[in-house]
């Protein structure tokens, strides 16, 4: 199963070694009931656990590295995902880099002006600059989202949102599906019979 | 969060086409714009196209005005360029293929067609101006009224602009306070001050009584 993963993330030119460290970010909390387990005498279970979460980790690491975002809500919303959080998600998404880079053009305007580590010195003034910053970042943001809004009810907006298109299922979709449920439990009953 | 205006200022006030204008102001432009298509309300009544701006028309009103607001990264918020241009469309109830072809046509008249698939964000100034446009052309309107088009563009962006809007058939209505852009495309002039109409006429009338070509003037002092 693991090498299926690592020949996944191979094929996807994803970097090996940033790919696997990513999806050990589920071990920590597998960790605690891996130690459950193995404290109520079962240490098998408990690297199975281990073991499983790693590689799902690692699975969805590589369909959410590989697809981009808009394919990806759209998927998710014929699974069945509120409308509401989607869409969220895709303005969180076309508007993260506006708002980092309004964020970098304050932090150059700040340094122009001599803002250096040093002359912060003292956590209180570095930590009021920073409020102020993420004070004026939020306003923004408000403002922003009015536009947005006043931009969308100019084009007609009634309140609910329409999607282009829905995704199609190709032929080499159904062909990835079929390969991709069979390949492991054909290695399972492989490894069954030989051991 | 706009100044209120003044009541002379809309009332009686007729948009027949094809009627070009602009209108440098200290306030109160973009107010007076956004009345137009009902996004704002204030006392009097307001008529577009035949049509009087009340709750019953708004959609209708809203096909006919198209609106380019100053921002475009605000008003391209969708994922992709098509999705955006399409938005108008499939608001008014049509089917994601149609509005898919007439995205695309847009597209290809404001000449941006292969950045379809792109994210805006990764659009220069001038991309993504001609995106706006693109998405307000594809919903077909009557008037267009682009609030402050040349800010972020640079010269040769400008003059981009200046001759895709050349070519454009619809009446449109110019909010700027760029004369040299407004000289190149505009007729008639309309001069807001303080929430009323200062002075309306053809546009070397209002910039000379007021004395707004002063880059000639300066250049000669400097020299």
């Amino acid at each position: 199963m693991f090498a299926l993963l690592l020949a996944a993330v191979i094929a996807a030119r994803l970097p090996l070694a940033g790919a696997l460290g990513r999806a050990g970010i589920v071990l920590p909390f597998t960790a605690v009931f891996a130690a459950i387990c193995w404290l109520a005498g079962d240490p098998v279970r408990g690297i199975a656990l281990l073991l499983k979460s790693y590689l799902s980790a690692l699975a969805v690491l590589v369909a959410v590295s590989t697809t981009p975002l808009p394919v990806l809500i759209r998927g998710l919303e014929t699974m069945g995902v509120p409308r509401f959080l989607l869409m969220v998600a895709q303005f969180l998404y076309r508007y993260l880099f506006v708002i980092s880079e309004e964020a970098q053009h304050m932090s150059k305007a700040a340094a122009s002006r001599g803002a250096t580590a040093r002359s912060l010195v003292g956590g209180r003034s570095r930590f009021r600059a920073a409020a102020g910053a993420l004070a004026v970042l939020f306003a923004r943001s408000y403002g922003r989202a009015e536009d947005v809004h006043r931009a969308m009810l100019a084009r007609g907006f009634a309140g609910h949102f329409r999607t282009l298109g829905a995704l199609d299922f190709r032929r080499s979709d159904a062909c990835f599906a079929a390969l991709a449920s069979l390949a492991p439990v054909l290695l399972r009953v492989a490894v069954e019979r030989a051991g | 969060m706009a100044p209120p205006l003044s009541r002379e200022s809309i009332s009686g006030w007729k948009l027949a086409r094809p009627w070009r204008c602009w209108a440098p102001t200290e306030a109160a432009k973009l107010t007076f714009v956004m009345h137009l298509n009902g996004l704002l309300k204030g006392e009097g009544s307001v008529e577009v196209c035949g049509l009087s701006v009340e709750k019953r028309n708004i959609a209708a009103i809203r096909n006919k005005i198209g609106m380019v607001f100053q921002d475009s990264e605000s008003q391209l918020f969708m994922p992709t360029v098509l999705e955006d241009v399409a938005f108008g469309l499939l608001n008014r109830g049509m089917s994601a293929a149609e509005a898919g072809d007439r995205a695309r046509t847009a597209l290809n008249i404001v000449g941006m067609a292969a950045a379809a698939t792109k994210a805006p964000y990764h659009l220069s100034a001038g991309e993504k101006k001609r995106v706006a446009i693109a998405g307000i052309l594809a919903m077909d309107p009557e008037i267009l009224v682009l609030d402050e088009p040349t800010t972020f563009l640079d010269p040769p962006g400008q003059r981009a602009l200046a001759d895709l809007l050349a070519h454009l058939p619809q009446a449109k209505i110019l909010v700027t306070h760029d004369i040299p852009f407004a000289h190149a495309l505009c007729n008639r002039a309309v001069f807001f001050q303080n929430g009323s109409i200062a002075a309306a006429g053809p546009v070397e009338e209002i910039v000379t009584r007021f004395g707004w070509e002063f880059a000639l003037e300066r250049s000669k002092l400097n020299r």
